[in-house]
């Protein structure tokens, strides 16, 4: 066999979208295709990371993100280790670097870190002494669920070029629409952000993107809706007057579909609000890939996990 | 690939191959009387559509269909640390039950042996096959597992660094098999 280019990931680390060419994005996607039908079988399992550990850091509420690694692991045959920052020695004081530092000396083959503050996995990167994968670091990236949205649009568009994308929703606080955005501009895709102005960061046309306010604009002519989760917790934050307001305005309803194109789809990483930022109606309708991205979720860790800890030396 | 070298040797032409898969065929018909338990599995890449013109050939002996499948190995190699995953290969896709059947494995070229390992090991986390059997186009030799066929094509003496190359129309426009000298470097 020729190794391609496209082979080197071993021991590398994933950190953002931003490390990877749209190359390595296909060939993520290409790997994680051939492990859905695992997760078809009666025996979920393949011996392909046997010996291997994954230590799971999060210092962050999750469902989704852990379980999914969780998950993505075990039918590898890996074993994986979860640790929450409630459960850990953190409570008792001592720092990031430290914990970090002694989860190294166990010799784990992975560490998947989430964590509040932006650049921490990068951080953990200098000293872990293995791939460290970014299991989303505060508003900056979450790399794994960027890259099961580009293998949920590309089973159902064929290609992830030039597309219509509208983002809506808290772009300011969403390390999702982040590194959604940097993916898809890979792709030469025509990316529109919407939500409102107290929920857009400053700037956002350095990112080659258009802004808007309004939805029914952003939706217009979309090949995908990418709806992002609203933090009830912001308004507290008086980022936005009340949930009714927020979704009077900013709500995926069918009305709204109406104007996205007929075959368009709809993704949300979740956990969703329904009635606040997309109603159920078009949540459990036929646009909706939502569930499809959970179950992508687990063959594309599987992926990340097989080819940053089993490739090539 | 330097496969056109002034070293490439054609061991098998387009008719040697045709020839070749019906004597295999009518083998597997010899062997398995009952075809209607057996099932043909493609070792991809080019497993595949010798199991498939196998299986054109039996139908042409006794008129039974016999189910094909595709089955990906790579997530079963013990050699993935030093030859690196391949990114574009095709999923497993076997749509059938194997639990009791006769599963014919199929592959190119048989070398180590340790492909035909993980391919076992492949299908018995699919269900619990009555009997596993394999068919090669090509026997090279240079076995590192106690593993050997049950329908060989062709046996090819080879040293170990020569290279084994087969063409097949479905895979690459062509009907072939090369055998070229090392290469240098």
């Amino acid at each position: 066999m020729v190794d391609s280019p496209l082979v080197n990931f071993k021991g590398r680390h994933l950190l953002g979208i931003d490390d990877l060419s749209a190359d390595e994005i296909i060939g993520l996607v290409n790997t994680a295709n051939r492990f859905v039908e695992v997760s078809e079988r009666e025996i979920k399992k393949l011996p392909t990371l046997r010996g291997k550990t994954v230590v799971n850091l999060f210092f962050e509420p999750s469902t989704r993100t852990r379980t999914s690694f969780e998950i993505a692991g075990k039918r590898l045959s890996a074993d994986v280790i979860n640790i929450s920052a409630q459960s850990s020695s953190v409570v008792k004081g001592e720092t990031f670097k430290d914990t970090v530092l002694n989860l190294a000396s166990m010799r784990p083959d992975a560490l998947v870190i989430r964590h509040p503050s932006p650049g921490t996995p990068l951080y953990a990167s200098k000293f872990a002494g293995c791939p460290v994968i970014n299991g989303g670091d505060g508003a900056h990236a979450h790399p794994t669920q960027a890259l099961l949205d580009m293998m949920t649009i590309m089973e159902r568009r064929k290609s992830l070029k030039n597309l219509n994308v509208a983002i809506i929703g808290d772009v300011l606080h969403s390390r999702v629409a982040r590194s959604n955005i940097s993916a898809f501009k890979r792709f030469d895709a025509n990316i529109t952000v919407c939500g409102p102005k107290t929920l857009m960061p400053a700037h956002m046309d350095n990112f080659g993107v258009r802004v808007t306010h309004d939805i029914y604009e952003a939706v217009e002519g979309a090949d995908v809706i990418m709806m992002l989760r609203i933090q009830t917790e912001r308004m507290a934050q008086g980022l936005f007057p009340s949930l009714r307001e927020y979704s009077s305005r900013f709500c995926l309803d069918s009305k709204v579909m109406k104007k996205a194109k007929p075959d368009a789809i709809v993704t949300h990483p979740g956990p969703i609000n329904r009635g606040i930022e997309i109603s159920s109606e078009v949540a459990d309708g036929k646009y909706s890939v939502i569930l499809d991205q959970v179950t992508h979720g687990v063959a594309m860790r599987m992926a990340v996990l097989y080819l940053l800890c089993g490739g090539a030396d | 690939m330097k496969n056109d070298g002034a070293s490439a040797k054609v061991v098998l032409s387009a008719p040697d191959i045709g020839r070749t898969l019906a004597r295999l065929a009518h083998e597997i018909t010899e062997k398995n009387p009952d075809c209607s338990n057996l099932v043909l599995v493609g070792i991809i890449t080019r497993g595949v559509p010798l199991a498939a013109r196998l299986s054109e050939k039996i139908k042409e002996i006794n008129g039974i269909e016999i189910p094909v499948g595709a089955l990906d190995v790579t997530f079963y190699r013990d050699d993935l640390a030093r030859k690196g995953p391949n990114l574009n290969a095709s999923p497993t896709n076997i749509t059938f039950d194997i639990t009791g059947k006769t599963v014919i494995l199929v592959d190119d070229v048989l070398f180590t042996g340790r492909s035909i390992r993980a391919a076992i090991d492949a299908i018995m986390d699919l269900g619990r096959p009555g009997k596993i059997q394999l068919a090669a186009l090509l026997d090279r030799g240079h076995r590192e597992l106690p593993i050997r066929a049950d329908y060989i094509g062709k046996n090819i003496p080879t040293s170990r660094d020569e290279r084994v190359m087969v063409k097949l129309r479905e895979v690459d426009g062509e009907d072939a098999v090369f055998v070229t000298g090392a290469e240098n470097g």
